[in-house]
C-alpha cells in the first residue's frame, strides 16, 4: 500500500500519499471536525481509530476498517460512569470533554484499544474502537483524586502517551498533563507514579512524586526499556529497571532550551531522538525559538545534540509542532514527518538533514501519523 | 406518549439523515432524547455528557423557553430546538 501521512487537523481530516515519488494531499474528510489523534492498528493495518469531536459537539471516536475511506462513529465512545451520589471534598463528576489520544493493544490482543481522554481518564475497546469502557485501574484509583489533579494545560487536562510495553501486554504507561507518569504491570489494574528525577518549575516542589507535567512520552519500540519523554520541564530519558529519569535536556544549547511538545525515537537505534524545540520563556510565546524553526538531534541518548534546520525558513517563522503532530517512517532515514501549528507539513528523507514542506494552506495540525 | 415535533441544528443533521426536523416522543426532555437517541444512535452524547448536563455549546429550548436541565416538560405537540451556540472560530 502506500505510504500515507494522515492529518489530522482543527478543521478535519486530511492525508498525503506517495505515488512515484511525490506526496499528494487529499481531503479534507470530516471536514469542520477537530481531529485530535488518527493511529493505523499495525495487527491489521486496514484499520483505523480517530479521536474527534466539533466545536458545538461532544466528544467521540470513529474506527474505519478499509484503511480510512470510511468512518464509523463508536456505538458507545468513551464516557466516565455516571456518578449519582454527591463525590467528596464537593468534587465535580467527571465528563470527557475531549478524547485526545488513541492507541493500538499489545500485538497479542487484537481488537483492544487503548483512549486517553481530558479530564484525565483511561478508557479501553476490545472490538476496535466500536465500544469503549472506562478503565477504573486507574480512573477510580484511589490517589487518582490527587494524580489528576484538575489543574488542566491550555489544551485541557490530557491524558496522553498511552504506551504498551510490546514484550508485555500487562505492562503499560500513560502520561497525564498535569500529573505525571504513571505505570501499571498488570493490565491496568493498579498504577504507581514514575516521575523521579523530573522537575516541576511551576508548583511549590521541585521534585515531587507526581504532578509533573509530560508533553510527550515514548518508549523504545525494539529496547523498551529505554523512555524518553519531551516534559514542560525538559527532556529526559530513563532506562529501566531504573526509576530515575536523566535530563538530558540539559546538553542542549542554553540559547534553544530544551521545551517543547514532541519527541520522536529512531526505529532502530535506542540511542537516536529528534526534538523540536520551543520558546518556553517569559510568558511562554510556544513558537519557533527566535522565530527559526530548527529540529534537534541526539545521536548518542542525550549526551550531545545538533541542529537540523536545513531547508527551513532562516527567520520569521513563528509556529511550533504540538506533541501529537511528529512521526517518522520505519525506513533507513529515517523519514520524519511534522505538522505545524500553521497548517504545514514537512518532511526530511534522511533523517533530519534536510527538511522539505509538502503541503501548506492547512488548518491548525493536531497530529500527523504514518501508515503504510 | 406525547409526540413533539424536534428542530434539529445543522451539526447534528449526521445523525438525523439530514432531516432538519423529525417527531419525538416525550413528556419531559429527558425522555425526548432517550427516545431521539433511540431513533438516531449516537445523537445524544453529543449533546448531553454522561453527568446528563447539556453540554457547553448546546442550548436546549422546549418553544421559547431555554431548558437548564432534562427535567424540563414538553407538552403535546410543542417544538423542542436543538441549538448549537457560537462557540468561536
Amino acid at each position: 500500500m502506500a505510504d500515507t501521512l494522515w492529518i489530522g487537523t482543527r478543521k478535519g481530516l486530511f492525508a498525503l500519499r506517495r505515488a512515484g515519488g511525490r506526496w499528494k494531499l487529499t481531503g479534507p474528510q470530516m471536514l469542520g471536525h477537530i481531529i485530535h489523534h488518527v493511529v493505523q492498528d499495525p495487527r491489521d493495518p486496514k484499520r483505523y481509530v480517530m479521536a474527534a469531536k466539533t466545536g458545538h459537539l461532544g466528544p467521540t471516536v470513529y474506527s474505519s476498517s478499509d484503511r480510512g475511506k470510511t468512518w464509523v462513529e463508536s456505538m458507545k465512545p468513551p464516557a466516565f460512569p455516571k456518578v449519582t451520589e454527591p463525590l467528596p471534598d464537593g468534587r465535580k463528576a467527571k465528563a470527557v470533554d475531549v478524547v485526545f489520544y488513541v492507541t493500538p493493544g499489545h500485538a497479542s490482543q487484537p481488537g483492544v484499544w487503548y483512549a486517553g481522554t481530558a479530564p484525565a481518564g483511561l478508557f479501553r475497546s476490545e472490538d476496535h474502537g466500536v465500544s469503549w469502557s472506562p478503565v477504573a485501574g486507574f480512573n477510580d484509583h484511589p490517589m487518582n483524586p490527587k494524580w489528576a489533579m484538575g489543574i488542566a494545560s491550555p489544551a485541557g487536562e490530557l491524558l496522553h502517551s498511552i504506551l504498551v510495553d510490546p514484550r508485555d501486554a500487562n505492562h503499560l504507561y500513560l502520561s497525564l498533563s498535569i500529573g505525571g507518569t504513571f505505570e501499571s504491570t498488570d493490565g491496568g489494574k493498579d498504577w504507581a507514579p514514575i516521575n523521579q528525577g523530573v522537575m516541576v518549575q511551576f508548583g511549590p516542589e521541585t521534585y515531587p512524586e507526581w504532578g509533573q507535567d509530560p508533553h510527550c512520552v515514548t518508549l523504545h519500540p525494539k529496547f523498551p526499556d529505554r523512555l524518553y519523554q519531551q516534559n514542560h520541564c525538559g527532556i529526559y530519558r530513563l532506562d529501566r529497571p531504573g526509576r530515575n529519569w536523566t535530563r538530558i535536556g540539559d546538553n542542549m544549547p542554553k540559547k534553544i532550551g530544551d521545551i517543547g511538545f514532541p519527541i520522536v525515537l529512531h526505529p532502530e537505534n535506542p540511542d537516536i531522538a529528534w526534538v523540536f524545540p520551543m520558546d518556553g520563556t517569559t510568558v511562554w510565546p510556544r513558537t519557533s525559538v527566535d522565530g527559526k524553526p530548527a529540529v534537534y538531534r541526539t545521536a548518542n541518548g542525550g549526551k550531545t545534540w545538533q541542529r537540523q534546520d536545513a531547508g527551513f525558513p532562516r527567520s520569521q517563522a513563528w509556529w511550533t509542532v504540538l506533541r501529537q503532530a511528529m512521526c517518522r517512517d520505519n525506513g533507513k532515514g529515517p523519514g520524519l514527518y511534522f505538522g505545524t501549528t500553521a497548517g504545514e507539513i514537512w518532511s526530511s528523507a534522511n533523517g533530519g538533514a534536510r527538511w522539505r514542506c509538502l503541503a501548506r494552506h492547512l488548518p491548525q495540525v493536531y497530529s500527523l501519523t504514518f501508515a503504510r | 406518549m406525547n409526540r413533539c415535533k424536534i428542530r434539529v441544528a445543522s451539526p447534528l443533521r449526521s445523525y438525523t439523515r439530514n432531516a432538519a426536523d423529525v417527531t419525538g416522543r416525550g413528556r419531559t426532555l429527558r425522555e425526548v432524547l432517550k427516545n431521539l437517541d433511540d431513533d438516531y444512535p449516537g445523537i445524544r452524547f453529543r449533546m448531553i455528557d454522561e453527568q446528563d448536563n447539556i453540554r457547553p455549546h448546546i442550548r436546549l429550548f422546549v418553544g421559547a423557553d431555554e431548558a437548564l436541565n432534562l427535567d424540563a416538560h414538553v407538552g403535546y405537540g410543542a417544538t423542542v430546538h436543538l441549538i448549537c451556540a457560537l462557540s468561536g472560530g
